[in-house]
Parts: structure tokens; sequence; C-alpha cells
């Protein structure tokens, strides 16, 4: 039986494919945001490692970038308020508390990005406490919230301990990529010191996903039906196949010495990888709702005409939006140097 | 009951406090944009080192208002999920896509091209980089278009129908330049004109008396003061002809800010007293004699409808009858200080070292005037369009969240204590930025040397992230 099958009445007899549309947008808005703001996120949390001068090297190595990170997330929830209201309010309510944490974090960090070079020496520790602070803090209310969504807002223990589970998982994801990204753009002793933290959040990525693996059909009966049903399980199974050629790619490479220099930007990739199979593996356990188990994207839906309006923006918009971040991220490449303003 | 209303009011408290300290920021940052761009282009066109100093000090204070301006931003565009579900859900077919269109069309240009604007001058030609630098200000602006065009449209609806209590479009040049949107944007944008502007001449004021001034500040000075000088008459014009466009459409509003309890014909102007809500009148008033009545009507007989028409369905009267003198009063001043300051430096020559102390005083005491000016008129705007939240048709009450009130109490005061904490960091830190000596050129304001690649041999002054 095929997920669809099982939710007749809810498919409108048109096959509307609009909100599938927006639902892969808003995905895929998404999942930009947990690339991008992930890396200086975990930048952000592995300061807390670092001395005074190897701070600022990383905080120069995401200065140019960390402000259109952020705007990803603004995109990815404006779609939720722009295609799906009705389950932007379900989702934004039952999550009140860890949208609000997150939010405390995201401010934190975001002002402290700033203030920690501006403000007097003696108040430039405490900044760059709260940026730490305020990363971890972030990174943890995500891994929540996602954990939270994933189980239809369930209520109980285990649920809550599976988004627990899910929330330290985000973050040793967040660390890995944050690792990762400074392989690509330091060198010398922090590139090393880089390569060290990337190891270490490696084994708890590996369990993390492990742990959510069997998690997941154990807390979701509808999910151990999509996942290991004949013939579906034979079609899903490069998903796990991936994700775990990469991270074996991943750890060798951390051991190569080639690390350093041709393949510095591989462990980024490989934790690309690692994300994009989480979330396509994400999207096929969910789809096609938008609160699981309540509402589906064609109920959640805005009017077809406020969607086409804002379909024609996208693709004219969307396209330069990645060109210009493409152009700004050439504009950066290579090795991070001081920031200077002039 | 009681607790829908205390999630009501709370809600409305923290989305006021998100949205008032949001605020401050982009009121900044859309002018300071423009002003960048003036700066950079002045240094491009004479190679006169000073603009280029100019350019560094301020590049540093927009960098630090965006920072600010962005996370109040992410906030406010959750809080409408979280507290005002509602309304997305009811209205979501004309909110939705006007705030989409500003993250796709402004949000994410402005971010990109920062990153290049601040930290890219290097990395890219002189021409390139004057166009990201021009993006920047012009995605500002947009997206200032965009959420004005929501804003009035909540102020003035028009180009909808409701079907089954939910809002659909039927058209979107009606919807977008609904009746009080051009008003809007436009006095809104000169609000940021004059509040960037006079925090421009304030710091400069102050890094005068501070012995700590640039060379730049003769040019940055004159320029300031001009441009303040000229905004603040346009600005007294856009406000009076927004006036009469909400005595258009939200006379209750006016009747409020006025104090006009029972309509009446040759209405007196109350300059001040004590709005009396309860007893439906105004204590201790100081009246001109059917000046209320000329200045809104252009006639000394025409008639002001009075909120007793209005009866269960106006605004609060002592916010808006504050919030509208406060404002008023505040942009007299800008015009006193811009004209006379202006006269004063054409006297001391342009040399701001020549002005007199009490001058650069003034000046610097008017830094923040913008932002009092600015909050006061949106308090007046947006309080008076309760009850309501989309005017005259769906009430506030009706869209509010069903979170606990205990919750909501909690993000309040945690988000109240930050945003104070917060703005006094901001301040703290311009005031810092400002008395600080300037730093020698071979080295950088940290003091910390960085041995990175060497792309840069020469960092500029003032070399910081």
């Amino acid at each position: 039986m095929t997920p669809l099958d099982a939710l007749p009445s809810a498919i409108p007899a048109s096959g509307d494919w609009l909100p599938v549309l927006f639902m892969a947008i808003m995905g895929l808005a998404m999942l930009a945001y947990v690339l991008l703001d992930g890396y200086d996120l975990g930048v952000g949390m592995w300061m807390a490692r670092a001395d005074a001068r190897e701070r600022d090297v990383m905080v120069a190595s995401i200065g140019p970038f960390w402000d259109a990170n952020e705007t990803w997330l603004v995109l990815g929830v404006g779609i939720l308020l722009i295609a799906f209201p009705r389950a932007h309010g379900v989702v934004l309510g039952a999550l009140y508390l860890p949208v609000a944490l997150m939010l405390f974090g995201l401010t934190l960090r975001g002002v402290a990005f700033d203030f920690r070079v501006k403000a007097r020496d003696e108040h430039q520790l405490l900044w760059n406490r709260l940026f730490i602070a305020g990363s971890l803090l972030a990174s943890l209310a995500q891994g929540w919230m996602l954990g939270r969504f994933v189980t239809g807002f369930a209520q109980g223990l285990w649920p809550q301990f599976f988004a627990g589970l899910i929330a330290l998982s985000l973050v040793a994801a967040y660390l890995l990529l944050g690792a990762s990204w400074l392989i690509i753009k330091t060198e010398g002793a922090l590139q090393r010191r880089a390569v060290e933290w990337a190891k270490s959040a490696w084994p708890v990525v590996v369990i993390g996903i492990g742990l959510i693996s069997v998690a997941t059909p154990l807390i979701s009966l509808e999910v151990r039906e999509r996942w290991f049903s004949m013939p579906g399980f034979i079609a899903l199974l490069p998903i796990p196949l991936i994700t775990l050629g990469a991270l074996i790619a991943l750890r060798s490479v951390l051991n190569s010495k080639l690390v350093s220099e041709r393949f510095c930007a591989l462990p980024f990739w490989a934790t690309v990888v690692v994300f994009a199979m989480a979330g396509i593996g994400l999207a096929y356990s969910l789809f096609p709702y938008v609160v699981v188990d309540r509402l589906t994207v064609w109920q959640a839906a805005a009017s077809r005409e406020s969607l086409q309006v804002i379909l024609f923006g996208t693709l004219l918009t969307l396209p330069a939006i990645i060109g210009y971040t493409v152009f700004a991220y050439r504009v950066f490449r290579g090795k991070a140097s001081e920031l200077s303003y002039g | 009951m009681d607790a829908a209303l205390s999630s009501l009011m709370l809600s409305r408290l923290q989305f006021a406090a998100n949205i008032s300290f949001h605020i401050l920021f982009p009121t900044i940052t859309i002018a300071l944009g423009w002003w960048l761009l003036f700066f950079r282009w002045r240094w491009v066109r004479t190679r006169d080192e000073r603009w280029l100093l100019a350019w560094r000090f301020w590049t540093k204070v927009f960098a630090l208002t965006f920072a600010l301006g962005v996370v109040s931003g992410i906030t406010m565009s959750f809080q409408f999920g979280t507290n005002w579900p509602g309304f997305m859900e009811r209205v979501g077919n004309i909110a939705g896509p006007l705030l989409g269109y500003e993250v796709l069309t402004a949000f994410f240009l402005e971010a990109t091209f920062l990153g290049v604007m601040l930290f890219g001058h290097d990395r890219v030609s002189e021409r390139t980089h004057l166009i990201a630098t021009f993006l920047v200000a012009f995605g500002t602006t947009v997206s200032a278009f965009w959420i004005l065009a929501l804003n009035s449209w909540m102020q003035t609806p028009a180009g909808h129908e409701v079907i089954d209590g939910v809002y659909h479009v039927r058209s979107w040049a009606e919807v977008v330049f609904n009746p009080s949107f051009p008003y809007r944007l436009l006095h809104m944008l000169l609000a940021s004109g004059l509040t960037a502007t006079f925090l421009i001449a304030g710091l400069t004021a102050l890094r005068q008396l501070r012995g700590t001034a640039s060379p730049a500040a003769p040019l940055v000075l004159r320029a300031a003061l001009t441009v303040a000088a000229v905004l603040v008459p346009l600005q007294i014009v856009a406000g009076d002809m927004h006036g009469l466009n909400t005595l258009e459409h939200q006379p209750q509003k006016i009747a409020a800010i006025e104090g006009v309890w029972h309509t009446e014909r040759g209405a007196p102007l109350v300059l001040f007293g004590w709005p009396d809500e309860a007893a439906r009148t105004t204590h201790l008033a100081v009246e001109v004699p059917r000046l209320a009545s000329l200045v809104l009507t252009h006639e000394w007989d025409g008639e002001l409808r009075g909120l007793n028409e209005f009866e269960g369905a106006h605004p609060p009267v002592a916010p808006l009858f504050w919030g509208f003198r406060v404002m008023v009063g505040v942009g007299l001043l800008m015009l006193a200080v811009s004209w006379l300051g202006l006269w004063q430096l054409r006297r001391a020559d342009w040399e701001p070292s020549r002005l007199p102390r009490a001058w650069l005083q003034a000046l610097r005491f008017m830094s923040f005037s913008g932002w009092v000016a600015t909050l006061a008129g949106w308090y007046v705007t947006e309080i008076g369009r309760q009850p309501f939240i989309v005017f005259g048709e769906l009430r506030t009450a009706q869209v509010v969240t069903s979170t606990p009130p205990a919750h909501i109490a909690l993000t309040f005061s945690v988000y109240l204590v930050m945003y104070v904490l917060l703005i006094a960091a901001y301040i703290a830190v311009l005031r810092y930025m400002s008395e600080k000596p300037l730093a020698s050129p071979a080295q950088s304001q940290t003091g910390r040397v960085i041995a990175q690649t060497g792309h840069d041999a020469n960092l500029p002054q003032g070399a910081q992230p």
C-alpha cells in the first residue's frame, strides 16, 4: 500500500500540483538554511574551543555570509506562512516556546557578531561568550523543533525524548559542518584543529543518525509502513547507502594528509550529502502532511490565486538570488583573511 | 474569557515591544544606505580621502544597525504565526504574497550584497563595489515598499473580497496601492532620512566635542545639516497630506488625535490637555478656537466627526493624543535645529570646530530624535487602528493565539529585558566608537595582527570584522 492510498479524501480530484510544488520549494529553502546557517552556527559553537586570534579568523570565515544565510530561514518560514497559512499557525503555536528560544539564540549571536569587535575591550569577552551561547541555543532549539514536528507534536515521554535526541544530533551535525567549513577556509594550525574537531564530531553524528533511524519507525507507525514494505524498501535503499558511503568517505579523508590541501572541500561536501539524504528521507516520511496526521499540503494551502502570484515572483527571483549568492561566495573564495572595512 | 483577554493584551504588548525594537534599526539603515552610497560615490569621484574616512566610520555603524534589524526582523516573521495565527488564516492570501515579495526581492538582495559592500572592497572592482553599495540601499528601500504596502492595507483595506471569513484578492494593484499607501511610504522614507541624518549630525558633533573628530567632519556635517534642512519642511508637508488622507479614511483616528469627543463645526485645536476617556472629555485643555477645523478641512466652519459616532469601535484616546504631540513637537525641534544649525555652521565658515559648543551640544542632544518621532508616529497610527487588525473589518481579538498567557508573559519578559539591554548596548557602542581616538593607519583596531594569507598587505585603517 502506498502512503497516498491512505488519504483518498484529502487529495483533490484535480490533482492540484501547486501546493506540492510549494512544499518542495519550502523543503529546499529549509535545506539551504540548515546547510548555510548550519555551518556558521557550527563555527560559532567551536569558538568555545578557540583562542582570541583563532576566533577572529573563524568569524572572518563566516562574516560576509551569515546575514544572507539566515535569510533562508525567513524564506522557509515565509513560504510556510504564504503557501500554508493554516499550518503556519498550528506549527508555530505548538512550538511557541522553542521558537522563542531559537529567536533569543539567533538574536544574541547576530548582535554579538558585531558587538564583539566594536565594544570596549573589557566587554569583548562577554560578547564572545554570548556569540557561542547563542549559537548553541539556536541549534538545540532547531533540533528540538524538528523532533517535535516529526512526531506531530505527540505528547508523552518518548516523543519528548525523541525530540531531545534530534536536538543533540543536530548540534553534532552542525559542529561537523562548521568544522568542515573551517577546513576549507583556514590553514595551518587552525586547520589542523578543525580536522580534529571534525573527527570528534563524526562519531556523535553517526550514533545520532543510527539512533534516529531506529527510533523513528518505532515511534511512528506511518514511517514504519512507508519504509519497510516491499518493494518500497528496495527503492529506498540508496538513501541509507549513500549516507553511509558519505560518512565513511568523510572519515577516511579526515585521516588523510590531503585534507589540508587538495581535498579540503571534501569533508564539507560529504556532510552536505548526509544532510541532503536526511532531508529526502524526511520528506518521504512526511509527505503529503504539513502537520503530521492533521493537515495535508492541500488542506493547508492558500488560495490558488495567491499561490500563482507568489510562484510567479519565486520563479522570477529565485534564480537571481541563487546567482548573486554564488557571486558573493566567489568574491570571498579561498582562505579567510582578516575582515576590513574600506 | 479572562484568559483570552490577557493572551490578547500580552500578545499585543509583546508584538508592540518587538516591532518597536525592530523599527528603530531599519529606520536608520534605509536612509543610511543611501548616505553610504553618497560617501563612496564622492570618494570615487573626488579621491578626497575624507569621504573614505566618512564611509569607513558609517559602514561600521551600518553593519551593527543592520545586524540588529535582521535579528529582530526574523523574530517578527515568527511572531505572526506564534501570536496571531488567525491573522494569517484569514488574511494570509493578501499578507503572504506581500511578505513573500519582500523576502524575495529585498531581504536576499540586501543581505548578500551587504557582505560584498562591507568586506569586499579589495576583492572586487571599485565599480562593482559601488553597485553592491547601491543594491544594499535599494534593497532596504524595496523592503520598506512591501512592508508598508501590507501595513497600509491593514489601515485602509482595498481590492479584496471576503468569502467564508477568508480574504481573497480581487486586484493586486488596489491591494498594494491602497488609499493610504503612497502617503505612508513617503512619510516613512522621509522619517528614515531624518533619523539617519540627525544621527550623522549628532555623532559628528559628539566627536567634535570629545576631540576625536575625523578630518571628514566639515564635509559630513555640512551635508547632513543641508539634507536635514531640506527634509524637515518636506516631512511637514507630507505629514499634513497623510493626516488629510487619514481624516478621509479613518476619521476616528483623527478624532482621537485631536481629542474631538463630539461631532462639531469649527472645532478648536487642542494644544495640550488631559484626555479622560471615562468622562469623555479633555481636562485643562489649552485650545486655539476653530483651528482644528481649519487645518483639517481648510474651512473655519468645517465639521469634524467626533468619537461619539464610533463608540465601541474607536482607538484609546490618550496614547494617540500624546503620541501625536510628541511627534509634532520633535518635528518642530528638528526644523529649528536644522535651519539654525545650518546658519550657524555657515557663520563658522563650515568648520565644525568653530561652532559654538552649545550648538554642538544641541546637535548631539538630537542624535536619536528621529527614533522618538518615528516611534511616536507609529504608535499613533498603529494604536489608532485598534480595536481592529484589518481596519473596520477584522478585530484583533478575533485572530489572537490560544497559547496560555503564562507562556506569553514569560517570553514577553525575556524579550523585553533583552531589547532594553540591546538598545543600551547599541547606544553605548555608538558612543564608544565616536569617543575612541582615530586608529593609526598601520594598526588594526583590535591591536591584534592576524597572520593570514597575504591578500592585503596594507590593511586599511580600522581594519576589523
